[in-house]
């Protein structure tokens, strides 16, 4: 009674914090936890005009489906592999260019040329198509201009699925290095300077003060950065390889991934069961990867760890 | 101390530079350059690209220099001007209502959960956070949105996927807790609500805060495309970018764009394609990147606001 009386008093005496935390509960229900209840879907026979109660049950139908199409592994290996490289690739060059960013000397130099790294983030990656055609296109694409030139045979890159590996690893971190770097930048300013001071009179040279000073301290960052990729390991960036890769079946044999897959079977609509079914498959490795990178971050130093 | 001084001064003037030095100065500012340069270089080739006339572009590809220039693409690409108008009014009025909307909303739920007397809060903070974690994932989401929902072909579909943020609310989150909490309590003492304190008190104090996420969000809905793509059918009602999009992967869209009603097949096939594509592309992202040195100022400045730690 006295528990249920003292509980009545906290509501009452926050009930206006209450009322203005509403509207975000109410769409965290229904854009997340309702969709979370939606996975029923995967083990339905789904049918739009029936709805989520509505649809009949089929039991684990969907899921046997969708590992005997045999499709599940490639796709699996090739979010993970390109979701790898995004990562290492990526994380070397945001924090490359943050430590030389940080130690040229010439200001304006860094100026105009960090806005300049920055610049490709500010655009979505249809933009990106356009680029690509500019660069790559088959009939008046600058590379093709240039073998053309050279009397070497053109090259068309929208039937050549060889390449897309490094131009989707190139694309991805020519997108993210500049907005990626300043995380780490503010992390390098943040430093101790007298430590680096020191090194320097102590006789260390650049490329030690580097190694043995600057990336420690960007130890803690590097290693958030890293978690919450990890945690997104199983997730592709879906914009880029539906703006890149799309629909071309060429390159689909290099560049499919579960999103794409999960994008395709939803608006064919055919089985959007199956559909459900691959993503909630996407969705548990995910969570199961961010709980257990979190879990090995937390044993390593909790300091470091994201919950 | 002096030896300190003397270093940092020789640093700036840059003389006596030691040999490490030196090369890692020619290493770090060549790989600045390059990255640099082709981080540019694409979208100085787009913009030129747009003001070369079709027969260059025909004859010697996109170049860096055109051989010959002419406004011929933008004359095209306006000669229709009214889905190209419709999407602009569409993405403007998006990107201004879910920008303010995802304010609010990150704002006032992070103001809430930083309030130290506020007995619930990591209890709410968690449900807020697991979504992060664990998600339904596209279809069901999907079909909550088209078949009960009713986000096909309205407005709301543009705009309610992308209203609320868990990160952002975590970055206004942390960006109040750094407030002293005696404003708090001395506002209370004076006898303001706890919803007066968020608005007269809380809001002016947070505006390196707000400024970052309006230009996130901002940022985020200008270039949606996907949400177009997936809940708006009827072509008066698209994004801009999904606009460009249908334009650049399809050129028979792109030529009925422009031959609209005056259909005939001579004029059907000088449409400069491949010179329309890049003023087209101008068109739509033209925005951003005259702002873009506005933006880019408050993002930097923004980016450090509230580290991402839950």
């Amino acid at each position: 009674m006295r528990v249920i009386k003292n509980f009545v008093k906290q509501v009452r005496r926050n009930k206006i914090l209450l009322l203005m935390l509403l509207p975000a509960i109410a769409y965290v229900i229904v854009f997340s936890y309702i969709p979370m209840g939606g996975i029923i879907v995967a083990f339905k026979r789904f049918s739009f005009s029936k709805g989520f109660l509505g649809s009949p049950w089929c039991g684990l139908e969907n899921f046997r489906f969708l590992f005997i199409s045999d499709k599940l592994w490639p796709l699996m290996r090739n979010t993970l592999l390109y979701n790898a490289a995004f990562i290492t690739v990526g994380m070397v060059m945001e924090v490359g260019f943050a430590i030389i960013i940080n130690e040229l000397g010439s200001k304006w130099f860094k100026k105009v040329f960090q806005s300049f790294m920055f610049l490709p983030f500010f655009i979505s990656w249809v933009v990106v198509i356009a680029i690509v055609d500019a660069i790559f296109g088959y009939d008046s694409g600058i590379i093709n201009q240039v073998l053309q030139s050279l009397g070497l045979e053109k090259f068309n890159i929208y039937v050549n699925a060889a390449p897309w590996p490094f131009l989707l690893v190139f694309f991805k971190a020519w997108k993210q290095t500049g907005y990626g770097s300043i995380v780490y930048l503010a992390a390098i300013s943040g430093m101790d300077q007298e430590i680096v001071d020191a090194a320097e009179i102590d006789g260390a040279n650049i490329w030690q003060r580097i190694r043995y000073i600057t990336i420690p301290s960007l130890k803690p960052t590097i290693i958030i950065m890293m978690l919450l990729a990890i945690g997104n390991i199983f997730r592709g960036d879906f914009g880029m390889f539906y703006q890149l890769i799309g629909n071309n079946s060429v390159l689909l044999e290099v560049g499919d991934i579960l999103d794409l897959y999960i994008y395709r079977a939803m608006v064919s609509s055919s089985n959007l069961g199956m559909a459900s079914a691959a993503g909630f498959y996407q969705s548990i490795l995910c969570f199961f990867t961010i709980i257990a990178a979190n879990w090995m971050v937390k044993k390593y130093d909790p300091d470091y760890s994201l919950f | 101390m002096k030896k300190v001084e003397k270093m940092q001064k020789s640093r700036k003037r840059g003389i006596r530079m030691s040999s490490d030095r030196v090369a890692f100065n020619v290493m770090g500012y060549l790989l600045v350059l390059l990255f640099g340069l082709a981080c540019l270089i694409p979208f100085y080739l787009i913009f030129i690209s747009s003001f070369a006339s079709e027969s260059a572009l025909l004859r010697d590809g996109y170049q860096m220099i055109p051989s010959e220039f002419s406004l011929e693409s933008y004359r095209w690409v306006f000669r229709n001007p009214t889905r190209i108008l419709y999407s602009y009014r569409n993405t403007i009025f998006v990107t201004v209502t879910g920008t303010c909307l995802s304010i609010v909303l990150a704002t006032m739920t992070g103001y809430v959960l930083s309030r130290k007397d506020f007995p619930w809060r990591n209890a709410f903070a968690l449900f807020f956070f697991f979504t992060t974690l664990f998600s339904g994932g596209m279809v069901p989401w999907y079909i909550l949105c088209t078949k009960y929902l009713g986000f096909k072909n309205n407005y709301l579909g543009m705009i309610m996927p992308m209203a609320f943020s868990v990160w952002n609310m975590i970055i206004s989150k942390n960006f109040m807790k750094s407030i002293p909490f005696d404003i708090v309590e001395s506002a209370k003492m004076d006898g303001a609500n706890d919803f007066w304190i968020y608005v007269r008190l809380m809001m002016p104090l947070s505006k390196p805060l707000l400024a970052t996420l309006g230009l996130f969000s901002a940022l985020g809905y200008w270039n949606d495309w996907y949400n177009s793509m997936l809940f708006i059918t009827n072509k008066d009602m698209q994004s801009l970018q999904y606009f460009l999009q249908e334009m650049l992967s399809s050129i028979e869209a792109l030529k009925q764009l422009v031959a609209k009603g005056e259909m005939n097949a001579v004029m059907y096939e000088t449409v400069p394609q491949a010179g329309m594509k890049m003023a087209m592309t101008c068109v739509v992202t033209g925005p951003i990147i005259f702002l873009y040195p506005v933006i880019q100022r408050h993002f930097v400045k923004g980016l450090t606001v509230g580290a991402v730690k839950g």
